[in-house]
């Protein structure tokens, strides 16, 4: 990046591959402990929780509400600004950075607890971001 | 630890603060040393213990002539240094070592001799940085807006943090900046990474300090007023600030904060001084409520009372802080020099009778956390 205005990319790990694979074709993905139920992020090979070594993968539903967030005004690149960086609280339990995209950046119309929606967006290259938007019909 | 068992015989700042674009940041840590160690009456060879963060213990020892005994590079982000304060005091008490020399050195400003940031493949780059994250100004402030909502706090009270501090800084010739601000004014200042404005962010500045610690019995052998280390705490919580458990507290704070008192055995309504690590304005806010100075939800409004500023019951960031006095990068170095001159007597913006002071620090964005007790008395 040093020197470079390129987008910063993910850079998956073999214990993430399974999660960036699933955003790359639509799919937000999350793990399960098997022994305790717990549901974990960042992806890892084991429970936080209990300590087991036997997690799962599972297709997320994609809600959540809006937790915190920043709008962002100076440039980063493949952002314009102003821009949202937020926290997403996922339905299942786990929190996750993200944008809140769709809407316009302001903080009359990016209530906090406000339900949002994952989106996938194209970065280029093969690869996506997991993005959320206000859900479909409102609170 | 056995409180007041070590303390702390010299202590100091870099010759220069602010902008030093002649000096590398290695050897703005040999400045520090330096005038720590001039300030003990010590040269290098009567140190046998070396713990710093940013830059190797190893190139430290080497480049000041030390043969160490004991090494800390513990390198937990800006509150390194009450880790090894703490860790320090437990050596020596353990007979690992006699004599001390924490240092700190940042050319946060001038970029002199430092490696430029990589990106890396750490948690928070692959699932932080590709959403338009970029540094401490968007991550370090992502709690805030629900810290705010929960508790009803008003961006004019997120300001008012660094209105109160300026007033600090006014007093001190060494600030970086003096002059005094409004809650408009801070407001009015560009915006960042709403909710913040540029006034509630801190300041990029180049600089170092340093401390030597010895066993409290041989305080008397130095020259200056031995300042003793009550007792220690610390903590960390996560390398991505979205994962914290809950927005509008620090697990890391409240754990070392914990751990610090008690082993001092003093409550809050003890400390005379506080330095609490503000690399943002909201910084003091959690600090207050997670060491216990007040309640939850009642630190804006105890700050909007002029509680903490100058002729408050709790003097606070008398320095000026991270706001308005320097901050390298890793600022819980000057949290621990001012607390000293405060304790000494020797600070800008003295304290009357300050007693006991605490030093709490922030790694990272609520990464980890550090605590020191002190005191100018012996237990």
């Amino acid at each position: 990046m040093v020197g470079e205005r390129r987008r910063f990319l993910p850079q998956p790990t073999p214990e993430t591959q399974p999660f960036w694979d699933g955003v790359n074709q639509g799919e937000l993905r999350l793990l399960r402990c098997d022994d305790c139920g717990f549901v974990i992020f960042p992806p890892r090979s084991f429970c936080p929780r209990c300590g087991g070594r036997k997690v799962q993968w599972f297709r997320a539903s994609g809600r959540g509400t809006l937790y915190s967030y920043v709008i962002h005004h100076r440039p980063v690149p493949g952002y314009t600004p102003p821009y949202s960086i937020a926290v997403v609280q996922l339905e299942e339990g786990p929190r996750m950075m993200t944008n809140i995209v769709n809407c316009p950046q302001t903080p009359e119309a990016m209530e906090l607890d406000m339900p949002v929606e994952v989106v996938f967006t194209p970065i280029g290259e093969g690869l996506s971001l997991p993005q959320f938007q206000p859900a479909a019909g409102g609170r | 630890m056995k409180p007041g068992s070590v303390a702390i015989i010299g202590a100091a700042e870099t010759t220069e603060l602010g902008e030093i674009p002649h000096t590398s940041q290695l050897e703005l840590h040999c400045d520090a040393a330096l005038n720590a160690l001039a300030d003990a009456g010590l040269r290098p060879s009567d140190i046998d213990g070396v713990a710093t963060a940013g830059e190797s213990p190893v190139a430290v020892a080497h480049l000041l002539g030390i043969t160490p005994t004991y090494v800390d590079s513990t390198s937990v982000g800006g509150c390194s240094f009450m880790l090894h304060l703490r860790h320090a005091a437990a050596a020596i008490r353990e007979a690992l070592c006699t004599t001390v020399l924490v240092t700190h050195g940042e050319s946060g400003r001038s970029q002199v001799g430092r490696a430029p940031f990589q990106g890396g493949f750490g948690l928070s780059a692959q699932f932080e940085l590709p959403f338009g994250a970029m540094g401490p100004p968007t991550l370090f402030t992502l709690p805030a807006l629900r810290y705010m909502k929960t508790y009803g706090v008003t961006e004019e009270q997120l300001a008012m943090v660094a209105v109160v501090q300026r007033e600090w800084a006014a007093k001190n010739p060494r600030a970086s900046h003096r002059d005094p601000i409004s809650v408009q004014d801070v407001l009015d200042s560009r915006m960042i990474a709403y909710p913040f404005r540029k006034l509630m962010c801190c300041l990029i500045t180049d600089g170092g300090g340093a401390l030597v610690l010895t066993r409290a019995e041989r305080a008397d052998e130095f020259p200056r007023k031995p300042i003793y280390i009550l007792g220690g705490g610390e903590s960390v919580e996560t390398p991505m600030v979205s994962q914290m458990e809950d927005f509008t507290t620090s697990r890391a704070f409240r754990v070392s904060a914990r751990k610090a008192f008690e082993e001092a055995g003093i409550q809050p309504s003890d400390v005379d001084h506080l330095m609490i690590y503000d690399a943002f304005a909201h910084l003091p806010l959690y600090g207050l409520e997670d060491l216990g100075f007040c309640g939850r939800g009642e630190a804006a409004d105890f700050v909007w009372e002029r509680r903490t500023a100058p002729g408050g019951s709790l003097p606070l960031n008398t320095n000026g802080g991270g706001l308005s006095y320097m901050h390298s990068g890793m600022y819980g170095m000057y949290a621990l020099q001012e607390s000293v001159r405060q304790l000494r007597g020797t600070a800008p913006a003295q304290v009357p009778k300050a007693r006991i002071s605490v030093a709490h620090g922030v790694g990272g964005m609520f990464a980890a956390s550090g605590t020191i007790v002190l005191s100018n008395q012996a237990p």
